[in-house]
């Protein structure tokens, strides 16, 4: 029944998504935490520029991102990220654009897990005369990252869904394969089942997971 | 000004926050220099290539127009079908009867956990090989069955929420003056709860709009995003500028959406004849996994990843 995978690298397809998904989640989580620091600093050019940033990239297709890396920034500019091989160019082109389009999702839910600490709590640590990062290391941002644990769960999943659209510009994760063996192949069905399977595979159990993760560190108020 | 993060600011932090201000502008100022730089070295800021948007209508009227209706009308299609199905579900996976709640359940979570693409391929190799629809309409419905798959579970989970936000004494009150479950839905949870759920479903608006583009970039669906390669090709390798513009519109459109629906979040928290109950923009993203609502569905999982 299933003898039609033969001839086609499915684990490594998959492989290349878990990668796409992992190297930008890492990236974004680091941009995205640099973005909400900005949003939140003290200094109004900082929260314009976060403000501004997030504004227009949440409003921007994914889409026209990552065609852009490679139509723009790839064959007009010549941006090559480094990278020799054709296959390599187009992923790091990919994961830049994954991590700059994610970033601004990052940057939202740890601004509101910031937000959802009771200026109160603050206030009080003040009067207690906690300097600034004591009141930070000690009584805001113990809170803000438990609350931020399930926000960010559905960042990754999201993310996870996202890294499809990489087969725009000719990465050959899970879509792309998926396309090619539908071309090829007259198990149309079978094929579309095999691959949602895979997909379910990766996103269930992290929602799974990280649901429970921040059930068990929510704070209770 | 106070936050929870600092204190009004007295001289010394004033003084540190211009020096912040202007380090701040060193480095923003340099990543601006460089990305001219880079543009300029490629002749992408020639006035010759971005003329042809201001002096003339024609690549409005050949190429960005009609990438916009398709966009749009991709976009509306998507939503009129969706809205009820995921009305249907929604109510669905709310039943009392078990045989009705866990498959609602279990479709809505199967659609929410795959990406819009791989349903957007499928549909559109199915409608080749299983029906007769001409080639140039079949990736309008493809990517109107996909978007409608995605969203319309997207929208099961927005319904739910939102009749589980309204008060418990809404349904005891309609129980107590004998109202049947039909009516109490039909006269009581829906009429509020859909006043709760607009913000959401307007900024779920915006997730549809975005999708759309997945269709210009892997099936041939001549949207906004498509028109691209036909332009840059014929006003002398302007891509630069070709992506600006459609960035641009579609920052205007979307904006526009997101701003409504915090508006119409703020009025509605505001109002006095509600109960209260609203459903902002990011609410239920949170609900497939730490709901914050007690929810009495079999399936709590929630591989749903919210509107990204």
């Amino acid at each position: 029944m299933f003898d039609f995978l033969e001839g086609y690298d499915l684990l490594g397809a998959f492989w290349v998504t878990v990668k796409l998904a992992v190297y930008s989640g890492l990236g974004s989580l680091i941009w995205g935490t640099l973005l909400a620091g900005m949003r939140v600093s003290p200094v109004p050019l900082m929260r314009g520029f976060g403000t501004a940033y997030v504004n227009v990239v949440r409003n921007i297709p994914l889409t026209i991102i990552i065609v852009f890396t490679s139509l723009g920034l790839f064959q007009t500019l010549g941006v090559s990220l480094g990278a020799e091989d054709f296959k390599d160019v187009n992923f790091r082109l990919a994961v830049l654009g994954l991590t700059l389009y994610t970033a601004a999702f990052v940057c939202e839910a740890l601004r509101s897990g910031i937000n959802t600490v009771p200026v109160g709590q603050a206030e009080a640590a003040r009067a207690l005369g906690l300097s600034f990062t004591q009141v930070l290391r000690l009584v805001i941002l113990p809170q803000a990252f438990r609350s931020v644990v399930n926000p960010l769960a559905n960042v990754l999943i999201a993310l996870t869904k996202n890294t499809t659209v990489a087969a725009a510009i000719g990465v050959v994760e899970a879509a792309n394969l998926m396309k090619t063996m539908i071309e090829a192949e007259a198990q149309l069905l079978l094929i579309s089942a095999v691959f949602a399977f895979g997909f379910i595979c990766l996103t269930l159990p992290t929602g799974l997971i990280l649901g429970w993760v921040s059930k068990k560190v929510a704070v209770k108020r | 000004m106070t936050s929870v993060l600092y204190d009004a600011q007295g001289p010394r932090a004033k003084q540190r926050n211009i020096l912040y201000t202007v380090l701040f502008l060193v480095v923003l100022a340099a990543v601006v220099w460089w990305v001219y730089d880079s543009l300029n070295a490629k002749h992408q800021l020639d006035w010759i290539k971005w003329e042809p948007f201001f002096s003339s209508s024609q690549p409005w009227e050949t190429y960005l127009w009609p990438g916009l209706q398709e966009t749009l009308k991709a976009a509306s299609l998507a939503l009129v079908i969706a809205l009820p199905l995921g009305a249907l579900f929604g109510i669905g996976r709310l039943s009392d009867h078990r045989w009705v709640r866990i498959p609602s359940g279990a479709v809505v979570e199967f659609f929410r956990a795959i990406p819009v693409l791989i349903l957007m391929i499928t549909a559109n190799a199915a409608y080749s090989e299983y029906t007769d629809i001409s080639s140039e309409m079949r990736p309008l419905y493809a990517v109107v069955t996909g978007l409608v798959l995605y969203n319309a579970s997207v929208l099961a989970e927005i319904v739910r929420a939102g009749i589980l936000s309204l008060p418990r004494g809404q349904t005891d009150a309609a129980k107590a003056i004998g109202m049947r479950k039909g009516q109490t839905m039909r006269h009581v949870l829906l009429p509020q709860s859909v006043t709760a759920m607009l913000p959401a479903i307007v900024s779920q608006i915006v997730v549809i709009v975005k999708d759309t583009a997945l269709g210009g970039a892997v099936l041939t669906f001549s949207e906004l995003l498509a028109s691209v390669r036909p332009m840059s090709a014929n006003y002398g390798a302007n891509t630069i500028a070709c992506f600006t513009v459609i960035a641009v519109i579609y920052i205007a459109l979307n904006f526009t959406l997101t701003s409504f629906a915090s508006w119409l979040e703020g009025r509605l928290r505001r109002g006095k004849k509600s109960t209260g109950a609203v459903l902002g923009p990011g609410t239920v993203e949170a609900a497939g996994g730490t709901a914050p609502i007690s929810v009495s569905g079999d399936f709590k999982s929630g591989a749903g990843g919210g509107g990204i």
